[in-house]
């Protein structure tokens, strides 16, 4: 077993979860966990109304069967690892990535956002599309943000443009 | 960017900071605005104040470590009373502080210059040899040489204060109120047996009330909901069961069969002593932050992580600007996701091992971020001259020795030592229990069963004090000691036995992953009826 993300602190291609298909993410948003340890913690997996997350036990690193996931966005609202993406391609070409955010200033819809990627390199700007507001989700805001359609996989983290 | 003033966060995504009445209190003479709930450190720490005490021989400059009352740093002379550790003393208006080494202070120490010269005139353990002439002469320089070393001088005056003596009966006394105490207190006093929770702390919630994030488990063990609301919901529960008393600062010094002595604060000026007879003893009373050898580790600005984390989460003070964390277990890498939340930048993690000791989820969220993790790095020294100014770190080879010329200079404000901790044993080493040294443990623990009975009938350990491991484990193995207290008292009948063997069950399954292999393995060490070999 190929431990290299712990001596890095970050997932490479080769080590993350398969992607959805093309059509699924046209389709409407789809958890996307980037959770490949095991580690005791079940939350995701307990909040999933549809049974879309397999996990044999609650070491077990969670699977998404992204046919079933419907994009009910229970599980990002609670996993304590910030580990969950809501990834989506609309129609016209963009791409939504959907984040757990607990920072300050608090964004809002219509924000500029600098992307980064998993290294925390600087990626490009994108655009905040819709909020779950902090007060609603026990101070974890969850964050939709329009990036390039090719960069689902990449935006992982955001800061506002000062 | 997070609002700062007067060196307190004003706005937090997490924390709302209630903040008690403006006072004065005098430090060294000198007024120093201070909030009511605030402890002398705390304050003192956001007036600016580094220093708080010179070292005993040497006079080199001591500053904020553990903020739990576990370390000696932080001890001054408050109102005329020395070796007060300022950490665990809140603030009131008008109250006297004074640092007890240096000349004139801690801050000025004209004798910082021995730490170049000392060992020259005065080596180490001559003061056993020297001014050993007459009687006279040896109790004079003895006098001299407590002043010159910092241990205060004792009050003057006979103590007024009333001494009252309470005795107490009662079937299970739970000593600590974190997760592990609390949910022992609450599991025992919910089939029925009389519990008394004691803690030192004018809070419950032990060191919960600094944990910000969304802990990890299942929803049975509330994962997804914040340490700081565990916290509260467990003793809202502890609350509600009449038969459970809780005394807070409260602190119990000793334990001799079967009953315990402690000392309650009722206020600055009355204390009471408890004789409490207790049929069952629960000990939990949790760890304290190891330290790391280093040089200059001793500088002010060097500090435990759980020390920076309660500054910065309960008392709302900005730890400083710039921050090195060395160590990325989970309490290394969530501190460092936590000063980030409060503004606070973090120039890079470093970790002796060849790779992350914490989750690789809190790992990938502040790498996300920018923050540099370099595993297989160490720390080689603090620079600065009275604070913290920057840090060396350089990468270690196969023998964890520094390889030459890979040394980094990394600029920084402060340092946090996230190396682990220790189990606060010594309750337990005093009341007899057999201890041994478990190092997958964290340290010295004792022996128990697996319904965390200690090698005394009547003794159990619950939490960190029995092996270092997390609030959710301690959560589950207080509800061992708490039911197995209740039900060989008598108490809860088949309902609670079936509960217990559940309780021991849960904890197996949260045990079974990879990063329970280290407990398991540790606890094969030290369980009781399975040939323990000591």
């Amino acid at each position: 077993m190929s431990l290299g993300y712990l001596e890095r602190g970050y997932l490479e291609k080769d080590e993350l979860p398969p992607f959805p298909s093309e059509e699924r993410l046209k389709k409407r948003a789809v958890a996307y966990i980037e959770c490949p340890q095991p580690i005791p913690c079940s939350p995701c997996f307990e909040s999933c109304p549809a049974d879309a997350i397999e996990m044999k036990n609650i070491n077990d690193p969670p699977k998404v069967d992204y046919e079933k996931c419907t994009g009910c966005m229970k599980c990002i609202r609670v996993c304590p690892g910030l580990a969950i993406f809501m990834l989506r391609l609309r129609d016209d070409g963009v791409g939504e990535v959907t984040l757990q955010y607990e920072f300050l200033p608090w964004l809002k819809k219509g924000d500029r956002v600098k992307l980064y990627n998993r290294k925390g390199e600087e990626i490009g700007e994108g655009v905040v599309n819709w909020v779950l507001p902090p007060e609603r989700n026990d101070n974890t805001s969850l964050v939709r943000v329009e990036v390039p359609a090719e960069l689902i996989f990449e935006v992982r983290a955001v800061k506002p443009v000062r | 960017m997070v609002r700062v003033d007067h060196g307190r966060l004003q706005e937090h995504p997490i924390i709302e900071f209630k903040r008690g009445r403006e006072v004065t209190i005098y430090f060294n003479g000198q007024p120093v605005k201070a909030y009511e709930g605030e402890t002398v450190a705390a304050a003192l720490y956001a007036a600016g104040v580094r220093v708080f005490s010179r070292s005993f021989r040497w006079h080199r400059p001591r500053g904020f470590f553990c903020a739990i009352g576990k370390c000696s740093a932080c001890m001054m002379e408050v109102d005329g009373i020395p070796n007060v550790r300022t950490c665990k003393v809140y603030v009131r208006d008008g109250m006297q502080v004074r640092t007890q080494s240096g000349l004139p202070d801690a801050e000025r120490d004209v004798f910082s210059i021995l730490d170049n010269v000392i060992d020259k005139v005065f080596p180490h353990g001559s003061h056993y040899t020297k001014f050993t002439t007459s009687k006279k002469a040896r109790e004079f320089m003895l006098r001299q040489m407590r002043k010159f070393t910092g241990f205060g001088n004792p009050p003057r005056a006979v103590f007024q204060g009333e001494a009252e003596l309470e005795e107490i009966e009662t079937d299970v006394l739970v000593v600590g109120g974190g997760p592990g105490g609390m949910s022992a207190a609450i599991n025992a006093g919910k089939y029925g047996a009389r519990v008394l929770l004691v803690d030192e702390n004018p809070f419950l919630g032990g060191q919960l009330v600094k944990q910000t994030h969304r802990f990890f488990g299942s929803a049975k063990e509330r994962a997804g909901t914040r340490g700081i609301k565990i916290g509260q919901i467990l003793e809202e529960e502890l609350n509600s069961i009449e038969n459970v008393e809780v005394r807070k600062e409260t602190r119990v010094f000793g334990i001799y069969s079967g009953e315990a002595g402690a000392y309650q604060r009722i206020d600055d000026y009355r204390g009471k002593l408890l004789r409490i007879r207790a049929k069952k003893i629960v000990v939990a009373t949790g760890a304290y932050e190891r330290t790391l050898i280093f040089e200059n580790n001793d500088l002010p600005g060097v500090y435990g992580a759980g020390g920076v984390q309660t500054l910065m989460n309960v008392y709302g003070i900005k730890p400083g600007n710039l921050g090195l964390i060395v160590g990325s277990g989970n309490v290394g890498l969530i501190l460092t996701y936590q000063l980030m939340q409060a503004g606070v930048n973090v120039a890079a993690i470093v970790e002796a091992m060849p790779r992350i000791g914490g989750y690789f989820v809190h790992a990938a969220k502040v790498r996300r971020l920018g923050v540099p993790i370099y595993v297989r790095h160490t720390i080689l020294k603090a620079t600065g001259k009275k604070s913290v100014e920057g840090a060396v770190i350089a990468q270690l080879d196969d023998r964890w020795q520094p390889i030459p010329g890979t040394e980094r200079k990394i600029d920084c404000d402060f340092i946090c030592v996230a190396v682990g901790l220790s189990p606060t044993h010594e309750l337990l080493y005093q009341a007899g229990c057999e201890m041994k040294f478990v190092p997958e443990l964290g340290g010295l623990v004792p022996l128990r069963t697996r319904f965390n009975e200690t090698s005394i009938k009547g003794i159990y350990v619950a939490g960190d004090v029995a092996g270092i491991e997390e609030a959710t484990a301690a959560i589950m193995e207080g509800r061992i000691a708490g039911i197995h207290a209740a039900v060989t008292l008598g108490y809860g009948g088949e309902e609670a036995k079936k509960e217990l063997e559940e309780a021991v069950k849960e904890i197996e399954e949260f045990r079974a992953g990879p990063f329970g292999e280290r407990i398991i393995c540790g606890l094969e060490k030290c369980t009781l009826e399975s040939e323990v070999m000591l």
